[in-house]
């Protein structure tokens, strides 16, 4: 039975389980139906061209976790941001892990969606939110159909949240393949401030292919720092698809570290609904052997006097394959947009691939919008200069490649973050730092 | 120190330096003129090994030893040094932590261990201090967003902290003002002594009445065509490279 066979038949099988008589009910019955219309997207597909998922959906992956797995805190501590406090949200092969969890209810929701979907006193922020950007495709109907849990958080009016909260999707690698479809939902009220950092780890080399939806609501001034640390191994693959909503004045900054990972698809939509929105997408790919990763970008300008920044690096190396194609929308209402779109790319081998798109479609006539792509190999003149000052070649190429890369973590506000992530560029590139950066 | 003998070099297949022969001695200062394309950046570059140029006949020795066949940062760990044109930027990479991975790449190829950190913080104090530069300066990225004399400057303070034998200065005087070019030509001459030797490669005499060298070459059409003490850079201030242009032909 293929993939889509298997989740059809089992999406019946457990219907009447979920929320029968609420409002959810029927929109996981009509996101069924989109996906059983559409299917998994083929290479046919504009879209995904460049990123095959046939040798993925071949695995015969388990689509309901059985039972709850533990994992020893030691064994992945190094997968948390350890050095601070934080909250944290963690699933075992998409099973929430309380052991390994740090919510809260005081004065903001860090907690569990499949409670948000089942307790009345949530019912009204499910029903404003719940699926309201998040768009129709396939893979996020599918994701729809099942949702039932992940992350919901939401931060009150004029509430700063002083911890940064992660969440941690952990596979066990006690099936021998797996499929996951978190879902989370995030609310940022009025003037409210909120970090987030999201992982998805495997602990074994079986296959796991993870479907993730993150939905992202910021009401106006309201403002979100949002971090994706992708290192997954090399086994595992994630389509992660984001919807941004923003309000009047607010600032949503998503960063993606794409280091991991068999086949990486990030769908990340900006929708600028207020005006005075800021919106940042920044994203650093470093990877090699047959590993993909596909960045698809939208931000759509719908209200006046908005910026959006685009800066997404990318180094490939062995057989792997990047895709970017950045798309930006100024709706004829939009004036006075600002939008930059940013895209540089290394190839380190001949057989790496990088397929770079801008796309604009600009319907208003007074706009500032700017978009620059780069693809080259490491600049042989700046290696030159490195080795007349006795550095070796390989040690130089390293260098360029770390500085070409980490100017990206600039934006990272949370420090021990961006230590970390420097030091994981560092690994990646196999840059010796002997100094502190 | 520096011996090159009848060299040829060039690049895909067209030759710039048409038989080059040069002896610098430890102790001395010998500087290259000439006009715009005669070959003397190419000539500083194929001393320093870089591999876009290939040498197709003749030799280039240091201290005795054939170098033609080394790379670039064999040459530099030999204690050849080239101070660039224009040198380049480097985005996320400190001054000071540039000059520290250079030093202890060198010292490594010697088999020796990095350098005390406390040794090498009051050395990059020492000759920060020699070239008047700040303390923010060591902090910032590799010559990016510096003006023209702070890259120069930056230039000489790898070379008083990397210490060379032999230091190549190409067109190091280019886009300096007249306060930074003394700064970095005192930096220059405080680092000579009897064990080191300098190639100053310059356009004009300006940087000589700084750096006073022993020795004056030109270089025309990939040949050094006069040879001569400071007196003939004096001269090719006044009166040109062309009246060497017919002498050269009538020879």
């Amino acid at each position: 039975m293929s993939l889509k066979d298997k989740l059809i038949t089992s999406y019946f099988a457990v219907e009447d389980y979920i929320d029968a008589d609420s409002h959810i009910h029927d929109l996981r019955n009509t996101a069924i139906k989109s996906f059983e219309e559409k299917g998994f997207p083929t290479k046919k597909e504009e879209a995904w061209k460049y990123t095959p998922l046939n040798a993925i959906l071949k695995e015969d992956y388990c689509v309901f976790p059985k039972k709850e797995n533990t994992i020893e805190f030691k064994d992945v501590k190094k997968y948390f941001l350890h050095e601070i406090d934080t909250y944290k949200i963690v699933f075992i092969d998409g099973i929430y892990s309380s052991f390994l969890s740090e919510t809260t209810h005081d004065k903001v929701d860090v907690c569990l969606l499949s409670a948000a979907l089942s307790k009345p006193k949530y019912k009204a922020v499910i029903e404003n939110y719940f699926n309201k950007v998040a768009k129709d495709d396939s893979l996020t109907s599918l994701n729809t159909a099942f949702a039932k849990e992940g992350a919901y958080i939401v931060i009150p009016k004029h509430r700063e949240v002083e911890k940064p909260i992660e969440i941690i999707n952990f596979a066990t690698g006690n099936e021998a393949a797996l499929f996951l479809q978190p879902r989370n939902l995030i609310v940022v009220e009025e003037n409210a401030h909120v970090q987030i950092i999201e992982r998805h780890q495997s602990l074994t080399s079986n296959p796991v292919f993870t479907n993730v939806v993150t939905e992202i609501f910021t009401e106006k001034n309201a403002s979100i720092d949002y971090y994706k640390i992708q290192n997954d191994n090399h086994s595992a693959s994630l389509i992660d698809s984001t919807f941004l909503l923003q309000e009047q004045g607010s600032n949503a900054c998503v960063h993606t570290f794409s280091f991991g990972g068999k086949l990486t698809r990030n769908n990340l939509n900006f929708y600028q609904k207020g005006e005075r929105n800021n919106s940042t997408l920044k994203g650093v790919t470093i990877i090699e052997e047959n590993q993909l990763v596909d960045h698809h970008t939208l931000v759509n300008h719908i209200a006046p006097n908005c910026e959006s920044h685009q800066n997404y690096k990318g180094i490939f190396a062995g057989k792997s394959t990047g895709v970017f194609n950045g798309k930006i929308i100024v709706e004829k209402e939009a004036q006075k947009t600002d939008a930059f779109q940013q895209n540089n790319n290394i190839l380190i081998t001949d057989n790496a691939t990088i397929n770079s798109k801008p796309q604009l479609e600009i319907f208003a006539d007074d706009v500032k919008c700017s978009h620059g792509c780069t693809i080259g190999q490491l600049d042989e003149e700046a290696m030159f200069y490195m080795q007349t000052r006795g550095i070796h070649k390989k040690e130089a190429q390293a260098l360029l490649m770390f500085a070409f890369a980490s100017n990206v973590l600039e934006s990272v506000k949370i420090p021990e973050l961006k230590a970390r992530i420097t030091k994981l560029i560092a690994n990646k590139i196999g840059v010796d730092l002997g100094f502190n950066l | 120190m520096l011996q090159i003998k009848n060299l040829h070099a060039g690049i895909d297949n067209e030759e710039i330096l048409k038989g080059i022969n040069l002896e610098v001695k430890a102790g001395e200062i010998h500087a290259i003129m000439g006009p715009n394309g005669s070959g003397k950046s190419t000539l500083a570059s194929v001393i320093a090994g870089k591999e876009e140029f290939e040498v197709t006949q003749g030799s280039i020795s240091f201290e005795h030893e054939d170098i033609a066949a080394l790379a670039p940062e064999e040459r530099a760990h030999k204690g050849i040094f080239l101070s660039f044109q224009y040198p380049i930027e480097i985005p996320g990479v400190s001054v000071t932590n540039f000059i520290k991975t250079a030093i202890n790449e060198g010292r490594k190829a010697k088999g020796m261990v990095d350098m005390p950190a406390s040794e090498m913080l009051k050395m990059i104090r020492e000759k920060a201090e020699l070239l008047e530069m700040d303390r923010k300066f060591l902090s910032r990225s590799l010559n990016e967003g510096f003006s023209g004399g702070e890259k120069k400057r930056n230039e000489i303070f790898q070379m008083a902290m990397l210490e060379p034998k032999l230091a190549i200065l190409d067109e190091t005087d280019s886009g300096l003002d007249i306060d930074a070019l003394r700064i970095v030509a005192n930096g220059v001459n405080k680092l000579r002594n009897d064990k080191n030797a300098i190639l100053v490669i310059t356009h004009y005499q300006r940087l000589l009445d700084y750096i006073v060298p022993d020795f004056v070459h030109v270089l025309l059409d990939g040949k050094i065509v006069k040879s001569g003490t400071k007196e003939l850079a004096y001269e090719l201030e006044e009166r040109g490279y062309d009246w060497i242009k017919e002498e050269v032909k009538i020879v």
